[in-house]
């Protein structure tokens, strides 16, 4: 088939979440070690089997010490910060490592306690030298609501999208943390409350944003040879796409066009699928317009279309498109850097152990991750049940 | 007058930016080769490539790209609510600012104004442009 990857064939064979929610009891870096040895144990492998390592926001030289911690001396590694899509690249970067035979087996992990931390900074200060306290921090931008609020304010505008289009998107989450014991809010919401909710800044209201949780997980990436050994059925990676955009706000020429557009085109192209092929979605809910927005780059309608999309409940259970089936970043956990855990539900999916929320018959599932302030960065995975 | 960037208030590249701040006027850089605006500064015209790059003051004429009102504090200097801005400068540049002396909507033009700061160059914000505002898409 044409646009076929031409690769070796490289699976996700493990995939676990760290503790979820509030996690006083363990460590960052001794949340994601438990998840590595629940990952790995999936994919019927040991730590020692690992040979290449990737994470983010595990400190400076983060896979240098997340490799110290677990014992680890890698011949591939990895620590870039592509914000919490970090871990679509990575998967995107251990696909192509494997097939080329620089690595056999690699570890993508993270884990957060920003909400028992409290350890979030909402501003840059003025005077640190960067362009951005040059440029942003003298006018007080939330970092990064004011960003994605500047964004969400220009694309209602342009294309006459409603604060109610945007609030479903949030009920539509919510309803699939319903059907997910995971969840950290799992209680019925409705339109009005999410407009309810107070305006944080406009036209974003408290509850069209992420939650604050501690969280992360561990993804095991490997070759076809390895993957025959897994405990639990090994998931394809047929595709994966990445880019990235702007950093300061004012540089970004169009705040209704995401680098999804780029990133998705991309791994659906190296997949050979289109968008109607797709039967879960993983979209990076960090707010709801976000979600708007990654439909239409990643082809799934029209620029604009979005809202009337989303209204009739195409992304529910039971809707056309099924997305955010974790019950999202908006319901279900979101740990500061949601992509690990993007994937992981969509591993759960193909496999069909996702219990009350498993979409019928899911064969071909999509993670689409974003980082940095209002789409600095994006990578699309496209992955299928074999 | 003592540099900006050895207190990090500026860098090196953006030192004459803030130096005519503490003027109060407002500039951007213009390629003499293309006639192409931008901002903020580098070493040559993203355009073009161009090295002749000159600094020019703004007309401080606008319109609004985007705005939102932040209900929550972020900074000490900013009790909320208040304006936070894109604007489109006549020459093509976008800033990020604040709106103030009034509401604004996305469209609506809007002049340079200057905020003073403690100890800190003061910085470009905008109000609602005196004459008719030209609503509509910017």
């Amino acid at each position: 088939m044409a646009g076929r990857p031409t690769l070796a064939p490289v699976f996700i064979a493990g995939a676990a979440e760290t503790l979820l929610g509030k996690v006083t009891d363990q460590s960052e870096l001794s949340m994601v070690a438990l998840a590595a040895k629940e990952a790995l144990g999936e994919a019927g492998l040991r730590l020692r089997d690992v040979d290449a390592v990737f994470t983010n926001y595990m400190g400076e030289e983060g896979s240098v010490q997340l490799g110290e911690y677990l014992g680890l001396q890698p011949r591939y590694a990895e620590s870039s910060d592509m914000g919490g899509a970090s871990f679509e690249f990575f998967i995107h970067h251990a696909m192509l490592a494997i097939a080329a035979g620089r690595c056999n087996v690699a570890l993508i992990g993270y884990a957060s306690r920003q909400r028992s931390r409290r350890n979030r900074k909402p501003a840059i200060t003025a005077t640190d030298g960067t362009l951005a306290a040059q440029f942003e921090a003298p006018f007080g931008i939330h970092f990064p609501i004011g960003h994605y609020a500047l964004s969400a304010a220009r694309y209602m505008h342009q294309y006459g999208v409603t604060p109610e289009q945007l609030a479903r998107v949030a009920v539509s989450a919510r309803k699939w943390a319903a059907l997910n014991p995971k969840a950290w809010v799992r209680d019925p919401l409705t339109v009005a409350d999410v407009l309810a909710s107070p305006l944080i800044c406009d036209p974003l209201h408290k509850l069209d944003c992420c939650l604050v949780t501690d969280g992360g997980g561990v993804v095991i990436v490997t070759g076809r040879e390895r993957a025959r050994d897994a405990a639990k059925m090994p998931v394809r990676i047929l595709g994966a796409g990445e880019s990235h955009a702007q950093w300061h706000v004012a540089q970004c020429p169009d705040l209704t066009v995401t680098p999804g557009a780029v990133s998705g085109r991309e791994a659906f192209a190296m997949a050979g699928i289109a968008p109607g092929d797709v039967d879960v979605l993983e979209p990076y809910d960090n707010f709801t317009h976000a979600v708007l927005l990654y439909l239409e780059d990643l082809g799934f309608c029209a620029k604009g279309e979005a809202g009337a999309f989303v209204e009739e409940g195409r992304l529910d259970p039971g809707g056309s498109l099924p997305s955010m089936t974790s019950g999202g970043g908006l319901s279900y956990n979101h740990p500061g850097a949601l992509g690990i855990l993007l994937l992981i539900e969509a591993v759960r999916q193909l496999r069909h152990e996702a219990g009350e929320r498993q979409v019928p018959d899911a064969t071909i599932a999509v993670a689409h991750g974003t980082g940095g302030l209002a789409f600095s960065t994006a990578s699309t995975v496209v992955m299928a049940r074999e | 007058m003592p540099s900006l960037s050895d207190r990090n208030v500026a860098d090196p590249m953006t030192e004459p930016f803030w130096q005519a701040c503490v003027e109060r006027k407002l500039v951007i850089q213009k390629c003499t080769s293309c006639g192409a605006h931008q901002f903020y500064p580098r070493p040559f015209c993203l355009a073009c490539e161009s090295d002749k790059v000159q600094w020019v003051e703004a007309s401080g004429q606008g319109v609004v790209y985007s705005v939102t009102t932040v209900r929550i504090p972020v900074v000490d200097e900013l009790p909320p609510p208040y304006i936070l801005a894109l604007v489109d400068l006549e020459e093509g540049p976008r800033l990020l600012t604040n709106i103030e002396g009034g509401n604004v909507a996305i469209g609506d033009a809007v002049s340079l104004g200057w905020r003073d700061r403690d100890g800190l160059p003061p910085v470009p914000v905008f109000r609602p442009a005196r004459r008719s505002s030209a609503r509509g898409d910017a």
